[in-house]
């Protein structure tokens, strides 16, 4: 082990305190990740909502996994935005010349985009709630819940990372989030696949977002949930890796 | 070998089909400013990043103060810094927060005492607490040289410290960089305007094609000048005329 790797949690932690301050300073970046997703479920509800029959009488319930996947997917853009600017912007370089342990420059990065899809995940539920959102489910599906989150969280921040190292353009950066944003609405986030055409069916009920949202949903009712769950994980632990492989391996040729 | 702040043999490095650095070799003393001059894309900014372990040679060996740079990369991290093209602050922190982080980063005692010693020194203490976004080109390059002298490196890389900057700033850089010569601190140049390295360097080495093809004091480089012509006004060689002159002629070859 190398003598800077000693200094792996405090350079991690002021590598966090940095790009946790970008956040707070970045009015663009709260809107889009945390208004933007309130805005959508307001939307849902009060204007959409009506006309949807989804089989439940709280439709607020049924929606809001879909519209957390949004926020995190849409957050995770902004992790993509961080690095390419550090990379552009030559700090990138500094970090990586200074007697620090060197993989906390990326991993400041991971950490960062866990703790603040984090905070808008929680400001989010806390919205829901006051709009009618109940959930009878105990500390341990709460737990699954969380863990699936943030399992998810960490699958796109590792393709953020791919984006960020490898975008040529500012405007590219964040194209990778765009679809992924997209799928929740292909999928039963909003409405039941049932009243889609046959092929928008069959892509919408074999993609990840609607096993995802289906776990979370059966969690938070307190419902027994069945095989969706480890599709939900084998999804989210399938992209985890290939894109932490891709990622560290564009990083590899980055740096020495 | 020890007392030596840099020593570069033998260095190679290739992009894909491109042949950079065809055999570098040279010698920088501690304390002193050296200067390498050479065009864009003459290889300066590939030799910086070989000395300060961004980057891998293909051959050749590189020692930074007494460290080798690819089997003791954390020892000479430990004993640089580096200020690059581009000014390397982080727009979104204030001035005092980039100082606070650089010095946590290097470990530092007293992050607070060593940044507000920084800014008084390069005149950023009114600034302290504004974005460096908000910062002109000149105060950015000061708080990037600043940041650059947290926890007192041995020895700086200035990667053409000056570009993009106007006559004043330009000018305020280059009394900063023989101030740190004058504490002692080695400082190694880049640069593509051949009067920055007559203004600050003790040595100056031009690199063409891959190669160092002149090395010495600016007066050594002077006699390199064929000789000269009689003319109604005299007129001493710049070090551009006298680059040129060196380069036409391995041209001719």
């Amino acid at each position: 082990m190398e003598a800077t790797e000693m200094h792996f949690f405090s350079d991690l932690s002021v590598m966090l305190g940095r790009s946790m301050r970008h956040i707070f300073r970045s009015m663009d970046t709260i809107i889009t990740v945390t208004l933007m997703p309130i805005a959508f479920m307001l939307l849902f509800v009060y204007v959409f909502g009506g006309a949807i029959q989804t089989g439940t009488d709280n439709y607020v319930n049924y929606l809001l996994p879909g519209i957390l996947l949004i926020a995190i997917a849409s957050g995770t853009s902004y992790t993509a935005y961080r690095l390419y600017v550090d990379l552009q912007g030559g700090i990138f370089e500094r970090f990586h010349s200074m007697p620090i342990a060197r993989s906390t420059v990326l991993w400041g990065h991971v950490l960062t985009s866990l703790v603040s899809n984090g905070i808008s995940v929680v400001v989010i539920i806390f919205v829901a709630l006051i709009m009618g959102f109940r959930s009878s489910a105990g500390v341990l599906p709460w737990l699954a819940v969380t863990g699936i989150l943030a399992l998810f969280t960490l699958a796109l921040t590792w393709i953020a990372v791919i984006a960020g190292l490898s975008a040529k353009s500012v405007d590219g950066v964040s194209a990778f989030s765009y679809p992924i944003i997209f799928l929740p609405f292909i999928s039963s986030a909003f409405v039941p696949t049932e009243s889609m055409p046959p092929i928008v069916r069959a892509f919408a009920e074999n993609q990840p977002v609607t096993s995802i949202v289906a776990a979370i949903r059966s969690l938070l009712a307190g419902q027994p949930v069945g095989d969706e769950i480890w599709i939900a994980l084998a999804w989210c632990l399938g992209i985890l890796i290939v894109a932490y492989v891709f990622a560290m391996r564009i990083y590899k040729r980055k740096i020495v | 070998m020890q007392n030596l702040a840099i020593q570069v043999k033998g260095l190679q490095k290739s992009y894909e089909q491109l042949h950079v650095l065809k055999g570098v070799d040279f010698e920088v003393k501690p304390g002193s400013i050296f200067a390498l001059l050479g065009s864009n894309g003459a290889g300066k900014t590939t030799i910086v990043k070989i000395l300060t372990t961004l980057l891998k040679q293909d051959s050749g060996a590189a020692t930074v103060n007494g460290f080798d740079v690819t089997s003791k990369p954390d020892h000479v991290r430990q004993s640089i810094s580096l200020t690059g093209q581009f000014a390397a602050v982080d727009e979104i922190l204030t001035g005092w927060e980039n100082l606070i982080m650089v010095a946590k980063l290097r470990h530092l005692e007293k992050p607070r005492q060593v940044a507000d010693d920084l800014l008084n020194r390069f005149g950023l203490i009114g600034a302290a607490d504004r974005r460096a976004s908000t910062y002109s080109g000149g105060m950015r390059r000061r708080l990037d040289l600043a940041m650059s002298l947290v926890g007192r490196p041995q020895l700086i890389f200035l990667d053409e410290p000056t570009t993009g900057l106007d006559p004043e700033a330009r000018i305020e850089v280059w009394k900063i960089v023989r101030e740190l010569a004058d504490r002692g601190t080695t400082v190694f140049l880049t640069t593509q305007h051949l009067e920055e390295a007559e203004h600050l360097a003790d040595r100056i080495a031009i690199l063409h094609e891959g190669r160092i093809i002149a090395n010495g004091t600016l007066a050594e480089l002077k006699m390199v000048l064929p000789p000269s012509k009689v003319a109604y006004v005299e007129k001493q060689p710049t070090l551009e005329e006298i680059f040129l002159a060196i380069v036409g002629k391995k041209e001719e070859r």
